[in-house]
């Protein structure tokens, strides 16, 4: 007797639950569904080819055991070129510190590329993105977004929107290895 | 402790109102009825029984009818003021700040109550979600606090009940045996003939007709469960994609949420109806309306990187296939589906123009840039060159004397150019945009004239993909399957009896179509020579009557 209501309060407790799970989760899921990425901090970071203006490529697996600051950037984003120069500056003082800088042009013509990265006198490597691929495997909305990517390869923080030198400088700090 | 134990010797779980067994009425409300309330056989609804812990306390909220039907009254209320104003899909804003915007400066205070209660995006808020969960747990609460007793009851029944339970029956009759024993030899086999299951005890026939009838309701709760739970699915990755992309006649794109395929447009295709060729009925509506489209069609290249590839290259893409992709036909690969939903015609594909001596008119050649990869110089010979310094697609104006560029699509293209000739050594310098023309550094010899442009057209594609619609269709199927049972099929009952004294009694039941109960009934009362029933549900109905008249 009592054995039999006890199972009934484990059954109706278990059925609840699952169905409270379930719901929740997709509550959830759907809610944050627009507004993060599929990729998330923690992520391992999805490896790439791209071309940079010399005709050199890069891949995000050459820098393995480096922190990488991945920027994704157009010409026409202001908020993007006004970060360029500080970006620029840190990557100077951090290229020796096993951090490397890597800009994701969006899909623009090499000649407005060029023509930017000379007026800024950029040194680290622009790479740009023809197919709009890496910009969908890392699911980049908003330009400029930024990926601080850790030695170990894992995605350590997702910066959307302009960045101070400050910012850019902790950021890379944050990444450097031991 | 807890259990009612009937006179027939069967034990009741407690709040059962009629015995499992024999049928006889167990509370003192049910004893002191005419007819007895026939709803899940008398048999105790769970929930109403134990109501001791939270969890115990949550399952009888949720058990409960008036619950679920008010829970389905809240969600209609709320669909339905989800449609006084669009919906965040239709209104021209995007990112949040520009939709809260967009709301209260159309709407004012409304619109942004509006969009703060979530009232914009219906499907996407947190409440109307959670209301929709709380009816799916309803539902299956309810369902299994219904169906397992009513189960239950119906597998245990016996076929001889108390006389008490026959009595309270809508149909019953009592009477003198005129057969003997014939009579339920009789009346077991016309019940048979009539398609009814009949048990045959000692002095006592059972005829059941249809019982899976009375699970209508339950399998139709399951579908409805089922067409849920695939909702709940397309939250889930993988199984729901609904993308869009503009794809350019001429470019190569990546798909978005896909497994490294790409798409390259070949050219996009707009046919309207002809008037000399479409029939003649139709003339009449073309010449109101002017051109009338008759197709929108991309035709694309379909491509798959190779397996060890990376994102971004794309060298060594491998064809898929051609296709082209028209309203209704999309393009499928691979559980996707990619279709033509949207195009813009005619974006500036490139420029040509003339360089030529302003004073003189002679021209020393022409220059066609491309918009898409425009090129560092462009050589005209016998030493005229045409140097390009900035390309600004989309010039907004000057800011700090420098152009601005709002977008990287050319729509008002500009650029900032060097002319070289033998006259000119040094360069002058120029810049050019549609009808407008500046010479930053004084008077040039020589000008930089637009002259042509080549376009393209761009469609707009929409990447689909639905794991979910077999199970939303199951679930529907399902439904309409114990929509039928329950509609198409009655759950009847015949008994006949001995009653102590020698007389036989028969009583009838049945969940809805008396009538037929009755018809069939009368068919054996033929053959079997049992006594006459009454309608004892008509006899209320008219005791009633008089009451009513009496009274008044």
């Amino acid at each position: 007797m009592a054995q039999t209501k006890q199972q009934r309060l484990i059954m109706r407790t278990v059925i609840l639950a699952v169905l409270v799970v379930a719901i929740v989760y997709t509550i959830f899921t759907s809610a944050t569904k627009e507004k993060v990425a599929v990729l998330s901090v923690g992520d391992k970071a999805p490896d790439f080819t791209l071309v940079d203006l010399n005709g050199e490529e890069h891949s995000l697996s050459n820098y393995k055991g480096q922190g990488v600051f991945l920027n994704f950037w157009g010409t026409w984003c202001k908020p993007c070129a006004k970060e360029m120069p500080a970006m620029d500056r840190q990557y100077e003082v951090f290229k020796d510190k096993g951090v490397q800088t890597l800009a994701v042009n969006i899909a623009q013509s090499d000649f407005e590329v060029q023509r930017f990265t000379d007026q800024y006198g950029l040194d680290f490597p622009v790479v740009i993105d023809k197919t709009k691929s890496v910009m969908d495997a890392y699911n980049i909305n908003p330009l400029p977004t930024t990926m601080l990517i850790n030695p170990q390869g894992k995605i350590e923080k997702i910066i959307t929107g302009e960045m101070t030198e400050q910012d850019i400088a902790a950021f890379m700090e944050q990444i450097a290895p031991e | 402790m807890n259990k009612i134990l009937c006179t027939c010797g069967h034990e009741n779980p407690k709040g059962t109102v009629l015995c499992g067994s024999c049928g006889r009425p167990l509370t003192e409300e049910a004893s002191n009825q005419k007819l007895v309330d026939m709803r899940y056989e008398g048999s105790a609804r769970r929930s109403q029984t134990f109501n001791k812990s939270i969890i115990d306390k949550v399952w009888n909220f949720f058990s409960s009818v008036k619950v679920g039907v008010s829970l389905i009254v809240i969600i209609l209320v709320a669909a339905a003021i989800g449609t006084i104003l669009p919906q965040v899909f239709y209104v021209p804003a995007t990112g949040e700040a520009e939709i809260a915007a967009y709301y209260e400066r159309v709407y004012g205070t409304f619109g942004k109550l509006y969009y703060q209660l979530g009232l914009s995006d219906l499907y996407g808020s947190w409440w109307f979600q959670t209301l929709i969960g709380m009816l799916g747990i309803s539902l299956i609460v309810a369902s299994l606090d219904r169906v397992i007793p009513l189960y239950k009851s119906l597998k245990k029944q016996r076929t001889r009940r108390h006389e008490s339970f026959m009595k309270r029956q809508r149909i019953f009759g009592i009477g003198e045996n005129a057969l003997g024993e014939n009579t339920f030899a009789k009346s077991e086999e016309k019940l048979k003939s009539l398609g009814y299951n009949v048990k045959r005890e000692d002095g006592a026939v059972l005829g059941e007709k249809a019982r899976f009838s009375r699970w209508g309701p339950y399998i139709n709760h399951l579908g409805l469960i089922i067409f849920l739970f695939g909702v709940m699915l397309r939250a889930l990755p993988g199984f729901y994609v609904d993308e869009t992309m503009w794809l350019r006649e001429g470019e190569t794109r990546a798909i978005p949420e896909t497994p490294g395929y790409y798409l390259k447009s070949d050219e996009f295709i707009l046919e309207t109806y002809d008037k000399e060729k479409a029939d003649e009925v139709f003339n009449d509506a073309i010449e109101r309306v002017g051109t009338i489209a008759s197709n929108y069609q991309t035709d694309v290249v379909l491509y798959k990187k190779p397996e060890d590839a990376l994102p971004g290259q794309t060298d060594k893409l491998e064809e898929v296939k051609k296709d082209s992709i028209q309203v209704n036909e999309p393009l499928k690969f691979e559980g996707f589906a990619v279709y033509q939903m949207d195009f813009r015609l005619d974006e500036l594909r490139s420029m040509q123009f003339n360089l030529s001596n302003k004073a003189t008119g002679e021209s020393l050649g022409d220059v066609s840039v491309d918009l898409v990869e425009p090129e560092m110089s462009y050589d005209l010979g016998n030493g005229n060159k045409v140097e390009l310094l900035g390309y600004y697609p989309d010039f907004t104006g000057f800011e700090n004397g420098e152009p601005q560029t709002q977008s990287p699509i050319p729509n008002n293209p500009a650029f900032l150019v060097k002319m070289t000739t033998p006259e000119t050594p040094k360069g002058e310098t120029s810049f050019v945009a549609i009808k407008q023309t500046v010479e930053p550094f004084g008077e040039n010899k020589y000008k930089l004239e637009f002259n042509n442009v080549e376009t393209r057209d761009v469609s707009g594609l929409t990447i689909r993909k639905d794991k979910t619609l077999w199970v939303l269709a199951l679930g529907g199927l399902i439904f309409m399957i114990g929509v039928a049972q329950g509609s198409y099929w009655n759950h009847r009952r015949i008994w006949i009896h001995e009653t102590k004294d020698g007389h036989i009694a028969v009583a009838a039941h049945t969940n809805k179509n008396w009538l037929s109960v009755k018809k069939d009934l009368d068919q054996v009362t033929l053959v079997a020579n049992l006594p006459p029933y009454i309608d004892q549900h008509d006899l209320e109905a008219l005791e009633e009557k008089k009451d009513g008249e009496k009274s008044s």
